[in-house]
């Protein structure tokens, strides 16, 4: 069943890539069809009782196994359902945002091309198989990013994003290598059992090189450089990576193979920095941005850096709780922002305003996820961001840093709502207007696990989500920021609580500076040797070659001139050839 | 004759009568000619794998032969028509029957001048290289590594670029260089031993450690030229460039083997002694081939060039995986052959396609394919990515186990190498990634306005090779598992 799972998606996709350019119903269908399959599977499952693992013999390279393992628990599945919950809801929404774009069949079947490369993520036994689903994702992201023809810059954005996860990657594959080779086996449930046995220091190399790649496709300081550029990929795409796929992949990775972080406190210390930074970063960045999709996609960075705090402190059901919970809040939020930009037709929000009246659906199901990500009850963000700031209480500098987070998350979102749907319109060519219903029922559909995951699990008795009086301080500091934002709007006469940040605005909003850091650190040094290189190459290598052959010619040249001697050279040549011969003779004789 | 005996003289028969008729018939017939003799090797190739058996084990580290023929021809030569496959070959051996068949069929839509001669040569060049792969005496594997190099050299200066003329020679030059060392090297062999018969020297090497480092010194020069190992790389990006599209694919696709190949079966199979110590230097060239091949890739402005040097990195990672001289490298390096060979051939495929249709192969004057030919556009977005790497693309498996090989290996040495080849790795999706972004993406460039998407024929051509780069990402051990039990034994001297 977990293979179909996987493979229906997979199918789905690649039967849709083949497809006629124009044959819009069947890859719809096709795209729709894939997630149905893996969302009902995956119901199925997680009603069954089918747990633990299968696996076969994939390949073999000398004495080393690589198999295909299902390795499915709880963790798995709930992932599983929020992945193929927001697969089906992008796929759905995509109907009608992509509505006149001549390249939607190949759009819909890579949707479902990463949906099970996503899947083969969540349900690998093996760290080959996983790393085979981790690169295609980053594959997938790179085509989805670079769909949309009419914006220049998004082919860059693509490369970019390919590019800063495929270095991260690199350590990636290395600590599978290290983890594999020391283990005998690429067997997670084996290579997790072989880490005790490991020297400390093998398994903190694994545990950091593993971490690069996490970094990398989990947007985390310092690789995090790609995630906002990456807005330039359709809304619903953004969605697609920010909620469920891509972005979770490295967060879920952390969980399935903690022992081996859990081993190693380097490596702990290591990933706690790495998220204080992350979630202060993304959410400084966050609060000046004017593109209404950046700052979702700042936001994401900064919760993802939540998640990864979690992680720091073995909190590995908190970190999933708000992997879900955010799973749910900015896929509606992204799909929301996709029916804003849809009415206003452009990014920016200083286009928009005063949107409440003639979107309803729209402001409301926003307001919900908003507030999910703002963290007050009784949105899921409450419960599960509560449950993070909590677990962290334990590294005091990260706890200082993730409450720090609460309150500028809750400016950044309070002026996103504000701007969007408050006020005058600030553009009168801009007429509001509701989106047809394959972009509304997703929004919908998504409110519901926004607004009441957290709700249902205090109904369920989860001990995670639980009410007490160490809420009080979160939630003061999140009423703190929804006030101060809410003055600078008033103060500014409606308009943006983003001026009192002064001339710090534009600097926060180009992410501070990180991406001119990465172009000096990296970018020239790799063009500049490349250069050096080439000439090398060129000059030096092939020049010795050419210049070999050139001797050579010249040589033959010289030697040719040499012989065509006139007649008294040639008898003074003759002569002396004589004398030789017979000197050598007299004297050896 | 025993069934061996046909398939073996036939796969090297057919395509030289089929070479003949090409010939004398000239034209499209000869094409036609060409292509059923292409078809009829690829089909020969099947019964092979199908009535496999293990006909002979020399025992200890020599090949395991699934067929063998072994018939007297020039005594005072020691040369002798001894011919054999096995799971290190074969895969090999189908490899170049399937792109000489695509070739020789893709010529006759494309119909150049003298379509026939071009044909003939091609399958000329399909008896030499098949040769090489199945010849299991010395100066036999000498004769068919040779016979390639002429018709090649042939195809470049008659149907290619520009500036053919100059890099024809320059091929012919550089490879007969290197020939003269492997034949140097086959006389030291067969004056040291007394025999050229490559299964009984694999299964006992009796060549003293000293002579063994000699000779094998010989053999990898000769072989690394035709690799190529970087700093023996400079006649590819030339040939690669100005060859015509069909002698880019065989080029790339299987000619560049022969050198793997040889360094395989006569390098570590005859001096092993002498490839141990010199593993460590030519792990460490070919760490710099995949690090200098994709460092100047990035530079590159012409698509046939560019392509061409991504060969030098990809080669680089096939042989850093004979370096390690271990089972799990030598697998990798096996399976890294066939994938550079699938992915590569589409890839010059694709860019004789897109130079054909606009007229030039300039990065800077392409650009947009994707907005008229989403067909071709496509299809290279596959190569490309398969060409990065990507797992589940058959590229991904000889690349990543090569890395295995190498920190399997140990010692600081080995893992510094291991690094750099996976860094080397990141370099190949940025320069790719590149060539895709300024041949694909962007705005549709003047060059491109108004060309025709794909062809039927030309999808024909590509098709077995998109298929086959992803059933050997699905199933890799359609290659692994043939090649298993010879590895074995060429490692550790039991299957």
């Amino acid at each position: 069943m977990i293979a179909t799972l996987v493979l229906a998606p997979l199918l789905c996709g690649l039967v849709g890539l083949l497809l006629p350019q124009r044959n819009r119903p069947v890859a719809a269908a096709l795209g729709i069809l894939g997630a149905t399959v893996a969302l009902v599977l995956t119901v199925l499952a997680l009603a069954g009782e089918e747990r633990g693992g299968v696996s076969y013999r994939w390949a073999r390279f000398g004495d080393l196994d690589v198999t295909l393992t299902a390795l499915v628990d709880t963790r798995a599945l709930l992932m599983a359902l929020a992945v193929a919950v927001v697969a089906l809801c992008v796929q759905v929404y995509s109907v009608g945002y992509l509505a006149g774009d001549d390249r939607y069949g190949p759009y819909a079947a890579q949707i479902s091309i990463f949906t099970g490369a996503m899947l083969t993520v969540v349900f690998s036994g093996d760290l080959i198989s996983l790393l085979v689903g981790w690169e295609v994702m980053g594959a997938c992201s790179y085509l989805l990013i670079a769909h949309d023809r009419t914006l220049p810059e998004a082919p860059r954005a693509a490369v970019k994003a390919f590019l800063v996860t495929r270095v991260g990657d690199v350590g990636f594959l290395l600590g599978i290598v290290l983890l594999g080779v020391h283990a005998g086996t690429f067997r997670i449930v084996d290579v997790l059992d072989a880490v005790p046995g490991m020297s400390p220091a093998a398994v903190t190399t694994a545990a950091l090189l593993l971490l690069a790649g996490v970094a990398g496709k989990s947007a985390q300081f310092p690789l995090h450089t790609w995630l906002p550029d990456a807005m330039a990929g359709p809304t619903p795409i953004s969605a697609l990576i920010h909620a469920a796929t891509m972005v979770a992949a490295g967060v879920y990775v952390v969980v399935r193979l903690f022992p081996v972080f859990g081993a190693s406190p380097t490596a702990l210390a290591v990933l706690a920095a790495m998220a204080g930074v992350t979630l202060l970063l993304g959410a400084l960045a966050a609060t000046a941005a004017d593109d209404i999709k950046r700052v979702l996609a700042w936001s994401t960075v900064s919760q993802l850096g939540y998640m990864m705090a979690a992680l720091s402190v073995g909190a590995l059901d908190a970190a999933m709780f708000h992997l879900l919970a955010h799973a749910a809040f900015k896929a509606l939020l992204f799909l929301c922002a996709g029916s804003v930009i849809h009415a206003v037709g452009s990014n920016l929000m200083s286009r928009m305003g005063g949107l409440r009246r003639s979107m309803p659906v729209t402001f409301w199901t926003m307001t919900i996820g908003l507030g999910a990500l703002v963290g007050l009850p009784p949105f899921a963000g409450f419960f599960s961001k509560e449950a993070v700031v909590a677990a962290v209480h334990e590294r005091p500098a990260l706890w200082v840093a993730a409450l720090l987070g609460v309150a500028v998350t809750a400016w950044y979102s309070t002026r996103l709502w504000l701007l969007t749907f408050f006020g005058p319109a600030r553009d009168a060519a801009v007429h509001g207007h509701e989106p047809g219903w394959a972009m509304l029922s997703p929004l919908l559909v998504l409110a519901v696990p926004a607004a009441g995951l957290g709700v249902g699990a205090l109904a369920a008795d989860y001990e995670l989500a639980h009410l007490g009086v160490e809420l009080v301080l979160p939630l003061a500091l999140a009423a703190l920021g929804v006030a101060v934002a809410w003055w600078g709007w008033r103060r500014a006469d409606a308009g943006d609580p983003a001026a009192v940040l002064g001339r710090a605005g534009p600097f926060l909003a180009g992410g501070l500076g990180l991406d001119t850091v990465q172009d000096r650190l990296v970018v020239r040094p790799v063009r500049a040797l490349a250069r050096a290189v080439t000439a090398v190459d060129v000059s030096g290598v092939d020049g010795a070659v050419n210049g070999l052959g050139r001797a050579t010619t010249g040589a033959g040249a010289g030697l040719a001139a040499w012989h065509r001697a006139a007649l008294p050279r040639a008898l003074a040549g003759v002569l002396v050839g004589a004398v030789l011969v017979t000197v050598t003779a007299v004297v050896f004789a | 004759m025993s069934t061996s005996a046909v398939l073996l003289v036939g796969v090297l028969v057919v395509p030289l009568l089929g070479a003949v008729a090409a010939l004398l018939l000239r034209g499209r017939a000869g094409a036609l000619a060409a292509t059923v003799a292409s078809v009829l090797t690829l089909l020969l190739t099947v019964p092979m794998w199908h009535t496999r058996g293990m006909v002979k084990s020399a025992g200890g580290r020599g090949p395991q032969l699934w067929h063998e023929v072994d018939r007297s021809w020039v005594p005072a030569l020691d040369l002798r028509l001894h011919l054999g496959v096995d799971g290190i070959s074969y895969p090999l051996v189908v490899l170049t029957a399937l792109l000489t068949a695509l070739c020789c069929g893709y010529l006759m839509w494309q119909r150049p001048e003298r379509a026939g001669v071009l044909a003939a040569l091609l399958l000329v060049i399909e008896v030499g290289i098949l040769g090489t792969f199945l010849a299991f005496n010395l100066v036999l594997f000498f004769l068919a590594f040779e016979i390639v190099l002429l018709p090649m050299a042939a195809v470049i200066a008659g149907w290619g670029g520009p500036a053919r003329k100059a890099a024809a020679l320059k091929f012919a030059l550089y490879t007969l260089a290197g020939s003269v060392l492997l034949l140097v090297g086959v006389v030291a062999v067969v004056v040291q031993t007394g025999t050229a018969d490559m299964v009984r020297l694999t299964a006992e090497p009796a060549m003293s450690h000293t002579a063994q480092l000699w000779i094998f010194g010989l053999f990898a020069v000769a072989f690394a030229i035709k690799s190529p190992l970087w700093p023996l790389h400079t006649w590819l990006p030339d040939a690669h460039t100005e060859a015509p599209t069909v002698g880019s694919v065989i080029l790339a696709g299987v000619l560049l083997k022969m050198g793997t190949y040889g360094l395989i079966r006569v390098g570590v199979g005859v001096t092993p002694e002498g490839a141990a110590a010199f593993a460590p230097a030519l792990g460490v060239l070919a760490v710099a081939a995949i690090l200098i091949g994709s460092l100047v890739c990035l530079r590159q402005t012409e698509l046939k060039r560019l392509i061409a040097y991504s060969s030098v990195g990809h080669m680089g990672f096939v042989l850093l995986g004979i370096a390690t001289l271990s089972q799990i490298g030598l697998q990798a390096a096996l399976i890294g052959n066939i994938a550079h060979g699938l992915l590569t051939g589409l890839l010059f495929f694709l860019a004789g396609a897109i130079k054909d249709r606009a007229h030039t192969g300039l990065l800077a004057d392409l650009g947009g394919l994707r907005e008229r030919q989403p067909w071709l556009a496509g299809v290279l977005g596959f190569a490309a990515l398969g060409s990065l790497g990507l797992p589940g693309l058959a590229g991904f498996w000889g690349e990543a186990f090569a890395v295995v090989a190498s920190v399997q290996r140990g010692g600081t040495l080995w893992i510094v190498l291991a690094v750099l080849a996976a860094v080397g790795g990141a370099l190949t999706a940025a320069y790719l990634l590149r060539l895709l972004r300024r041949v694909s993406h962007g705005p549709q460039a003047a060059a491109l306005a108004g060309v025709p998407e794909v062809r039927t024929p030309e999808l024909a051509a590509w098709s077995p090779l998109v298929l086959l780069a992803l059933l050997l990402g699905v199933a890799p051990m359609l290659v692994l598992g043939l090649s298993a039990g010879a590895v074995s034994a060429l490692t550790t001297g039991a299957p």
